[in-house]
Order: C-alpha cells, then structure tokens, then sequence
C-alpha cells in the first residue's frame, strides 16, 4: 500500500522572526516534484532585501536567546524533536514529494535522524562545561563558552531535513540564531516542519528564507548581518563561500562531497554467512537514496582473487533493486532529485561507456509506469580502472564504478588517488587489514564491515578537497561559538612597572 | 587551426547573451567539481568569482573565459567539452539559476587527431 500524495498550499511565504513572512519584492517560484515533474507549490523568492529582513529578525531574537539558560535551551531543542516525531509521518511524505526519494528512507532514516540529532543536541550541552585553571596562587583563567550570534547556513537538496537539523540543531545549542537558505530545488519540506515547530521555537532563532543561490545565497554569504556562514555544497561554490566570508572575516564550515572508495578484501568470501551478506550489501548501498549521497560508496575496490563470485552475488542484488512509486514503502530507489541532475548522470553514463568501461548492469533510464515524467534512473555498474572520469568525478547518481587490486598496497593506493576524502569502506574478516586500510585511507569518516550510518556522536567531515570542519558530534558546538578567556588576579599589589 | 578543448551550442551562446544583459557585464565560467550541482560549468560576473592561480583556462566560449581546478584538468586532459543548456531548475550560485534553465557540459574524449593538434594550455 502506497502512502497518500502529500497536500500542500498554494504558496509559501519566507519563516522570519516566528512568522510566515511574504518576500519584499513579492516575487515566488516553482518548487517542482521530481517524482512527477509537476509544480507542488511556490515559495517565496528571496533576495537580499529578505536576507536584511532576516538578520535583523534574527539578532533581535538573539538578544533573548543569547541569554537563555542552557537547561531552557535543551528544553526546546527537545520540543522541536518531540514535535517532529509527532509529525513524523506528514514531514516524510513531504520529504520524499520535495526531494523524490524512497518513503521508506525517509520514514525510517531521514526523518528518525535528524529528530535524534536535536535531541543529541539538547543533552550534550547539558553535560558540557567551561574551564578553570588556577595559573598560579592569586591568577585564574577561566574559559567561556559564547555563541556568535546570527550564523548563515545553505543546505543541500539531498536530505534536505536531516541536513537543516545537523546544521540547525548545534547552531541554536551554542546559543546562536539561524539563517538558513534551503536548496531550491527541496524548499518545501522544511517550511512543513517549520509549521510543526513554530509554536515551541522562540521568535527570532531559526529564520528560513527561500530563494536562489545567485539572489539570496549570496547576498547571505556576503551580509554583515551573519558571524559564520556554513555551506554544504559543490568546490567552485565552496571557494566563492570562502571569498564571500573573508570580506567580513568570518569563519566557515564546508562540506563539498567525495568520491568514496569501498575495499572488498578477499576474506569476505571465506564464508557464504551472514557477515558476507552484509558485505554484498555493503557494496549496493551506493545506491541508497539513488546514490545522492555526498559519501556514497561511488567507487569499489575488490580483490582480484574473488571478484568474479563477488560480482556475481552483487548483480543479483543489483537487480533486485525495485523501483517503482517512491510513495511505495516496498520501493528501493526513488527519482533523482531534478532534471538538471537527472541529464548530468545520464550524461555521465555515457562518459562510461565512451572511456572504454565495461557495462555489467543497468545503464538507461527507468521508465517508471507509476510516473512516466519523473526522473529515474536504473542502477548502473561500470567496470574500468581508476583513471577514467567516472573513477574522479562525483556523479551523484545510481551510478558505481568498480575495479580490482592485487594486494593490499594496491587497495591503497587507489583508494587514495581521489582529489576527496568524505567517506570510505573497508570490508575484511582480518583484523591487520582493517588496521592498516582504516588509518591509511586519507577519508574524515572511515566506515568498517559496514556503510552509510550516521550516527549522532560520531563526527563526519572531510579532509582534502572534501570540506573543512567536522559536523555531527559535539565538537561542531565549537564552530558556532567564541571562546572567552576571564583572567582574574586576586593580589591586591601593583605589578611595579610605572 | 589548433582544437579547442572547449564550446558552446547556439542555445548556450543565446542563455549567455541573455545574461550578460541582465546583468550588464562580462561573464566566466568555472568548472565545478563534488557533491549535490557539481561536476557542473558555474557562470559569475566577471571578477566575482576569484580565479585560482593556478586555475586552468580551457579556452573561451562566446566571449567568456573557461576554468577548470588543474586537479580536475588532470582526468579532463583528453576530454572535449560542450556547453549546453537544459530545461530545469538546477541549484548553486550559478547565475543562470534564476532563469530555470541550467548549463551542462557535455563531454566527449578527442580523436587522436585533434589531440595531436589541441590548443596549448597554461599549466602552473
């Protein structure tokens, strides 16, 4: 049984100060469904006079929030979970409407993480504490947790909610009031979860206003109204946040994506057990949330000495993969989030075939009987070897390139030769191999004998081209906020200098 | 007549025409790499957009200069791009955007006839 197609309104204005807010110049665009490429709604078109409008809402509710006690603090940020989870249901059908991908994703990983992430939130700051050294018998240092202010955040469009919450969720633990710009592709959901939430959020913390990067992104970016700005994103636009904020000299935190290796050593094929299950499955979640995934598993490194029988199992799970209606709690894979996105993998399919990679499953359109306009694609397997494009360049599709190594070193060496380093994947029943494959890997998130979980608590960013700064963990409190050091001397004698 | 490594369709020169209006300026274009609207050629005003030291100029496409990151150029070397434009809203900074319409690269390896006789590229 499907779930029921989503209603929306007829528009959706800005989320300023508590309020539904319409946009200054009163301009709306389209937000287009991908799983049928037909308009759900408009929401409002921002520019910068919304982006003054928000700032200065959002200070004005920093005046109160930068104040408020961390217990009342903890205390909404677990409202907003308990108001989610209440709603959860609603938000991750809207979820899949917005961003097209599988109901059975969003209902039992989008929608139950990005709830835990404020949770998480709420409870670390409670347990948290400033520092005190006595420097010497009458000096003390002490050291001061402060937030920023009002911090900027644009977010993707793959997980539009779970990724409004890792950056919403410890921007307003720290003390700060939010900005966020959604992507336009997905910018419905979160007005939805914004409707649910509004009456347990004080006026003025999380502000959210739709618009285009170029119109409202930028102008975000470069307000002096913001102390930080966090992007999630591409490297030509993670550059220009950079350049954006060294105009105001703010900090800024970066996701820019990856090109993640999974190892398959040979010691997997040991056993036909449930372990080796695990394994094969391991290796098709490059097709989770039809591969839209800034980790996803894009590229796998099998062992020579197995890969024949390996591949075998893992085209017959390949092709099992069903899809159909995202709506579907059954269905695997969804559509791909837009057109846009849709013609560059298909692009990129043909970049494969045109290098010389070896096609083993997949490789076309899928024509969905349910949706014939929406954007599906089948899940695709390339054989090749590491230097082809589809080997270097992130597809963001259903899309897996694979190939073989000899040893060890080998598995290495390939898994490094990557301009990233989000995620990696290391599969192995030898624990000398794991130690060595883990640590080697240059990746800020190094899964082992499993793929794509996130956790609250354990930290995800990149090194390389993969970003700056780590999310998902406590640690990221530190980003969006100062530290004030009170040096109290407790002699009364004059240090004698003048 | 060296090849060029990188053009643009009627479509794209028209889009491009079209924006330069819009925004009274000359335009460039970066290509972009990684992550959700990567992999994807990026349109700026001209002096928006901070050009890499080492950024490798691929060439022009109807008046605008052409970039690329040199780690990118490494796997694009042998690669001819066409710029093209497709229906639909992409996202990112690209300037485009607003319009509903998205540049796209269109790629295809060179022959090893015009790769004998490709344009010289500065490289740092």
């Amino acid at each position: 049984m499907s779930y029921t197609k989503p209603t929306f309104k007829a528009r959706y204005e800005n989320f300023i100060g508590g309020e539904w807010v319409a946009p200054v110049d009163g301009n709306y665009f389209e937000a287009i469904s991908p799983i049928d490429n037909q308009v759900m709604t408009k929401v409002a078109q921002s520019n910068k006079k919304d982006v003054q409008v928000a700032t200065d809402a959002a200070w004005k509710g920093f005046e109160t929030w930068g104040k408020t006690s961390v217990s009342q603090r903890s205390a909404v940020l677990n409202k907003i979970a308990d108001a989610m989870e209440a709603n959860l249901e609603m938000l991750a059908v809207a979820e899949t409407w917005d961003n097209g991908k599988g109901i059975r994703e969003t209902i039992n990983a989008d929608l139950p993480l990005a709830i835990d992430h404020f949770r998480y939130f709420a409870s670390v700051i409670r347990a948290e504490t400033g520092t005190t050294t006595d420097l010497d018998s009458s000096t003390v240092s002490q050291e001061i947790h402060e937030p920023l202010g009002v911090v900027g955040q644009i977010i993707p469009w793959n997980f539009p909610l779970l990724m409004a919450a890792w950056k919403i969720a410890p921007a307003i633990a720290a003390g700060n009031c939010v900005v966020l710009k959604p992507a336009e592709q997905t910018p419905v959901s979160i007005l939805l979860m914004m409707e649910v939430i509004a009456d347990v959020v004080p006026a003025g913390v999380i502000n959210i206003i739709n618009g285009f990067g170029p119109e409202c992104g930028k102008p975000l970016a470069l307000s002096k109204g913001i102390r930080k700005i966090g992007f999630t994103g591409e490297t030509t636009t993670g550059k220009l946040i950079m350049q954006y904020a060294s105009e105001n000299i703010i900090p800024v935190t970066l996701e820019l994506g990856g090109k993640s290796p999974n190892v398959f050593m040979e010691s997997i094929m040991d056993k036909d057990d449930a372990f080796f299950d695990k394994a094969i499955e391991g290796l098709v979640l490059f097709a989770f949330n039809q591969g839209e995934v800034c980790t996803c598993p894009s590229r796998a490194l099998i062992q020579e000495s197995i890969y024949e029988p390996f591949m075998k199992r893992v085209l017959e799970r390949v092709a099992a993969i069903k899809m159909g209606d995202p709506l579907d709690p059954n269905t695997m894979m969804g559509a791909q989030a837009s057109k846009d996105q849709y013609e560059k993998i298909l692009h990129y399919i043909n970049v494969g075939k045109e290098e010389g990679a070896e096609l083993l499953i997949g490789g076309e359109k899928f024509n969905n009987p349910v949706h014939p306009e929406g954007f599906y694609i089948q899940p695709t397997l390339f054989k090749g070897n590491n230097k082809m494009r589809i080997f270097q360049e992130e597809i963001f599709g259903p899309v897996l390139s694979v190939t073989t190594f000899k040893d060890i070193d080998e598995a290495l060496e390939i898994a490094n030769d990557t301009l990233y380093g989000l995620g990696a994947g290391v599969w192995t029943r030898n624990v000398h191999e794991m130690q060595k494959l883990t640590r080697g890997i240059e990746a800020g998130r190094v899964w082992a004998n499993c793929y794509h979980a996130y956790p609250a608590h354990a930290s995800f960013g990149g090194y390389k081209l993969s970003g700056i700064g780590r999310e998902t963990h406590m640690m990221m409190l530190n980003n969006y906020r100062h530290t004030k050091n009170i040096l109290t001397s407790f002699d009364e004698s004059a240090l004698g200098f003048f | 007549m060296h090849t060029k490594r990188v053009e643009s369709t009627q479509k794209a020169n028209e889009l491009i025409d079209r924006l330069r209006e819009k925004h009274g300026t000359e335009l460039m274009f970066h290509q972009s790499g990684g992550c959700c609207d990567g992999s994807a050629p990026m349109c700026f005003e001209v002096g928006d957009f901070m050009v890499g030291s080492c950024d490798v100029k691929l060439g022009e496409i109807h008046g605008c200069e052409f970039f690329m990151a040199p780690e990118q150029f490494e796997y694009m070397k042998n690669t001819h791009l066409t710029i093209d434009v497709v229906e639909g809203r992409g996202s990112s900074f690209s300037i485009e955007i607003p319009l509903g319409v998205r540049f796209i690269a269109i790629s295809r390896l060179f022959t090893s006839e015009e790769f004998e006789n490709l344009e010289n590229i500065e490289e740092c």
